[in-house]
């Protein structure tokens, strides 16, 4: 699939990066307010899915050489293992814990365990879309 | 945690981080791959050993992790007499075979795989006897079974490995199921989960109505895994297996889990008629029918398959005969009975040192000259006198002579089933007199098969030309494990008490846990009791034994009475391949591999459930008195939605449709933002993008659409079945309102800051309060993912075919 699409072409390279960065966004604003994993995962891959379109595939894979298969496992095994975590201290399994820690320059800082495990979920989610979507259309 | 769930977990983990060595190893790492898990196997074996001292003084180790603890499933590791006994064997055994393997499996070979395999049954075997817990017992025993199936089918290439795998899986896990069901069973009767629990309540409960049923089932499950007639008939075609395997799981300690699960269930059940019988008939039948079987076998492995079989079978009648011990609590007769356990213990430490010797005697003769077959083996006494030895030593304990360690538990097998004539309950007085008379009889075969094994192999005429290489003595690496088991042979013949006062008598205390606390169950074993009826029939056994080995062809035509599709394999594969059949044949009358009937079955199911429980249940009422008035701008937004919906029908090519589709997604999120509710909107407003674009994506390889041309009944059947289940899901939306059947469990949220750090509920819920729920989201998303792209890529070429005809 080869598009020859000026305006596309030339708006999605900067509204990739707005994608990006509302993606990133969501991922730490889920805790308090609207975002979260699953939706930074699925914003992160229409992102990808963007410049897929714009551009054919192997530019893509040139510039993101990344094994979307893998960043799925690597994702479920975060969100999995994070479970195990709370095991080591003797706690039930999937136990979260948060607290307030002083940083510099940020401030009080409110860090949680729950992030690895949002980040799995992330992970996971852009992984298996991307994965998906590139079989789909790759299987000519 | 306390040490002994980490024990069992270690092998697991052991088997995670193989793959990860094995890369290292195929690059040129010096050390062997296989040392990984004989350090893993050998340390724990060692920490066992050190268990020994406390569990001979009648302690025992319990350690509890919840698990589910609503269920009362929790994950207790409990470590007596009975189960340090099999732990031993696992560990021990293991280590030696790992050890063995190391120097018996090419480098060519998936020894990645194999490693990993061998751990996670290692860590499912010490599961299934060191669980308290007997739905923790049963997720482990059902593991062994698959990997046992991975072991077998280790070399896949082969139709017959991969045909003795699924009959090994198929045959132990519907025994296996069965077991579950007798679990759940025992749970209705007694409450608890927990085997010393049950112990307690258990007897109490012999009037309840399924207390037969249970035992039943039980034994189902262990006569299966233990091979046990008729269900012996996976172990032969488990020979597929490497020899290793088939030394370490069919023939040490994967079958003899049957016989832990009947040694643990003693107390449950013992006593009782039904009991007794089916263990003592079962097994002493399986004794016969497997010695007799060997004797006819031509391959070596297949000969010591069926002998483990009726060893097996052996174990288990002497668990039978001492059960009846429980029947009247503790008396002075009780204790008497009582020894057959002890015999039975005695005769699986035994039978593990030299039927282990024996089969990786075998692995190394069929290792160095390409063969197995009796017809083309012989003289190899000379050529290989080390493996000579060792199998000799190994045959003449199992066929019970002195001075091996099988005489003893043999003339104390002998003893149990005269011994067993002279209780007079369970009309044991005029059937059980057949017992001995089995019992001598299917040793006068042990005994056959036994000199088969070393004359037919070690002597006559030794004939090159036959083998596929000529015969030499093996490296010695292949040779210390066996020759490590057969010392052990000898040495427990000349200090059998050793083992008796350490191990074996802690155990007796496990089985019989009421009777042992009264009196001292240990059991002297002596060499010589003088002549009683056990030693005459040993000489007897040794006397007819030889003599129908001199006399075999003359007798031979016995096996050829039944004809061969008259076994009970005619009768697996004819099951096997008519249920094949049945279920296509069923199958095939409603996959039609067109998308509209598979969506009209799911939406007139559908239907026919809600609606139909809605009408029964009396469930449809609702007011809408109490909503709120519906603004002109969602009047606006579902009126639009409306008229998409129904525009997609008319829609003249794919692409249109699947624009005018997103709009109703879109629309959705609309409506998630009118009533306030962000993070739906947001979610709803994203999938419908990535689906889009997915949907453009698979549609771009379908053909043009075509114009429907259903006749205008089948129309009005469609239109008629989409307007039924568009009004049901409406009416369940309305009537959800109004039917509050559980309390409000928004409260508990309300404190998510407190409880999980979060402002956000929504997504505190996901992730914490809920998370479980989210994690296994998240390996189902995995799962999805993987299963497309396999679907999608991994198309069967034609080496698939090609692995079908080996």
């Amino acid at each position: 699939m080869k598009i020859n699409n000026v305006i596309l072409r030339t708006a999605s390279r900067f509204v990739v990066f707005i994608i990006l960065t509302l993606a990133l966004y969501l991922f730490f604003a889920g805790h308090n307010n609207p975002g979260g994993g699953f939706i930074a995962g699925l914003v992160l891959s229409s992102a990808f899915v963007l410049m897929y379109l714009v551009n054919d595939m192997e530019t893509v894979q040139k510039a993101i050489p990344l094994d979307f298969r893998r960043i799925a496992a690597l994702g479920a095994f975060l969100a999995v293992g994070t479970g195990f975590g709370g095991l080591i201290f003797g706690a039930p399994f999937l136990t979260q814990v948060f607290g307030h820690f002083h940083l510099p320059f940020f401030g009080t800082v409110e860090l949680t365990t729950v992030t690895i495990f949002e980040a799995g979920v992330t992970l996971t989610v852009v992984g298996v879309v991307i994965t998906i979507i590139l079989s789909i259309s790759e299987d000519v | 945690m306390g040490t002994l769930n980490v024990i069992v977990l270690i092998p697991f983990i052991a088997a995670m981080f193989v793959p990860l060595f094995y890369r290292f190893y195929r690059k040129g790492f010096k050390i062997h791959i296989g040392f990984l898990p004989l350090l893993v196997a050998l340390s724990l074996f060692i920490y066992l050993l050190t268990y020994i001292p406390s569990i001979a003084n009648g302690e025992t180790f319990l350690h509890t992790v919840s698990w589910i603890p609503t269920y009362g499933i929790e994950f207790s590791a409990y470590l007596d007499g009975l189960s340090l006994i099999f732990a031993l064997l696992i560990t021990g055994i293991g280590t030696l075979v790992i050890f063995y393997s190391i120097y018996y499996l090419s480098d060519n070979e998936q020894l990645g795989h194999f490693y990993t395999y061998l751990m996670m049954f290692m860590g499912a075997m010490l599961g299934v006897v060191l669980s308290d817990n007997l739905i923790v017992l049963y997720v482990y025993w059902e593991l062994t079974s698959i990997t046992s199936f991975l072991l077998i089918a280790f070399w896949y290439q082969r139709k017959r490995s991969r045909e003795g795998a699924q009959k090994s899986l198929l045959i132990t896990m519907s025994g296996g199921f069965g077991m579950l069901i007798g679990f759940l069973m025992i749970f209705a009767m007694t409450g608890s989960m927990s085997v010393r629990e049950i112990i307690q309540i258990m007897p109490d409960m012999t009037d309840h109505i399924l207390f037969v049923p249970a035992i039943l089932l039980i034994l189902l499950g262990a006569f299966t895994k233990s091979a046990q007639f008729p269900f012996h008939i996976w172990l032969p075609d488990a020979m597929e297996a490497p020899t290793p395997v088939s030394a370490y799981l069919h023939s040490a300690t994967m079958v003899k889990a049957g016989i832990y699960l009947v040694g643990r269930f003693t107390p449950v059940f013992g006593g009782e008629g039904v009991w007794f019988w089916l263990v003592t008939g079962v097994g002493i039948f399986t004794l016969f029918w497997g010695s007799f079987q060997a004797v006819k076998q031509t391959d070596l492995k297949a000969l010591l398959a069926f002998s483990t079989v009726s060893q097996l079978g052996m174990i288990m009648s002497m668990f039978g005969m001492g059960s009846v011990a429980l029947h009247h609590g503790y008396t002075t007769e009780s204790v008497f009975y009582t020894q057959a356990v002890f015999a039975a213990l005695f005769h699986l430490v035994n039978h593990s040192t030299f039927k282990g010797a024996l089969f990786m005697a075998v692995g190394i003769v069929d290792h160095q000259v390409g063969t197995r077959d009796l017809r083309r083996l012989g003289g190899l006494a000379t050529l290989m006198p080390i493996t000579f030895t060792i199998s000799l030593i190994g045959s003449f304990s199992m066929a019970g002579l002195p001075p091996f360690n099988g005489f003893l538990s043999k003339e104390m097998f002998f003893q149990a089933a005269v011994d067993i004539t002279k209780f007079g309950l369970f009309h044991v007085d005029t059937l059980g007199n057949l017992i001995p008379i089995i019992a001598w009889l299917a040793s006068v075969f042990t005994f056959v098969y036994s000199i088969i094994i070393v004359f037919q192999t070690f002597l006559g005429p030794y004939r090159e030309e036959r083998l596929e290489t000529p015969a030499k003595e093996s490296p010695f690496g292949m040779l210390v494990s066996p020759l490590i088991l057969v010392t052990l042979v000898v040495a427990i013949f000349f200090f059998p008490n050793v083992l008796g006062e350490h191990i074996l008598r802690p155990a007796m205390a496990s089985v019989f846990p009421t009777i042992a606390s009264e009196a001292d169950l240990g059991v002297t074993i002596a060499h010589w009791h003088g002549l009683n009826p056990a030693l005459w029939m040993t000489i007897g056994v040794i006397v007819f034994g030889a003599l129908l080995y001199k006399f075999y062809k003359s007798w031979r035509w016995i096996y050829a009475i039944t004809p061969d599709n008259w076994s009970f394999n005619a009768l697996y594969d004819f099951t096997l391949s008519r249920g094949v059949k049945v279920s296509r044949k069923i199958t095939n009358t409603y996959m039609t591999g067109d998308l509209r009937h598979y969506l009209l079955y799911i939406f007139v199911f559908f239907f026919l459930l809600v609606a139909g429980s809605f009408v029964m249940l009396g469930a449809y009422d609702f007011t809408i008195s109490d909503n709120a008035a519906i603004s002109p701008f969602e009047w606006i937004l579902a009126m639009t939605m409306l008229i998409a919906a129904i525009s997609v029908l008319f829609a003249k090519s794919r692409l249109t449709a699947i624009i005018i589709n997103s709009f109703l997604g879109y629309g959705v999120a609309v409506f998630f933002v009118l009533f306030r509710a962000p993070d739906l909107a947001l979610t709803q407003t994203i999938v419908e993008t990535v689906t889009t674009v997915l949907f453009l994506a698979a549609y771009y390889f379908l053909p043009e659409m075509k114009p429907e041309n259903d006749s205008r009944k089948t129309k009005i059947t469609k239109l008629a079945i989409s307007v039924a289940v568009g009004a049901t899901v409406t009416s369940v939306a309305l009537a959800s309102q109004n039917n509050r059947l559980f309390e409000r469990v928004s409260t508990y949220f309300e404190n998510s800051l407190e409880l999980a750090g979060g402002r956000n509920i929504v997504n505190t819920i996901l992730s914490d309060f809920r998370g479980f729920d989210t994690m296994l989201e998240v390996v189902v998303l995995l799962i999805g993912g993987i299963g497309v792209y396999a679907i999608i890529k991994l198309k069967a070429g034609k080496r698939g075919e090609q692995l079908e005809d080996q």
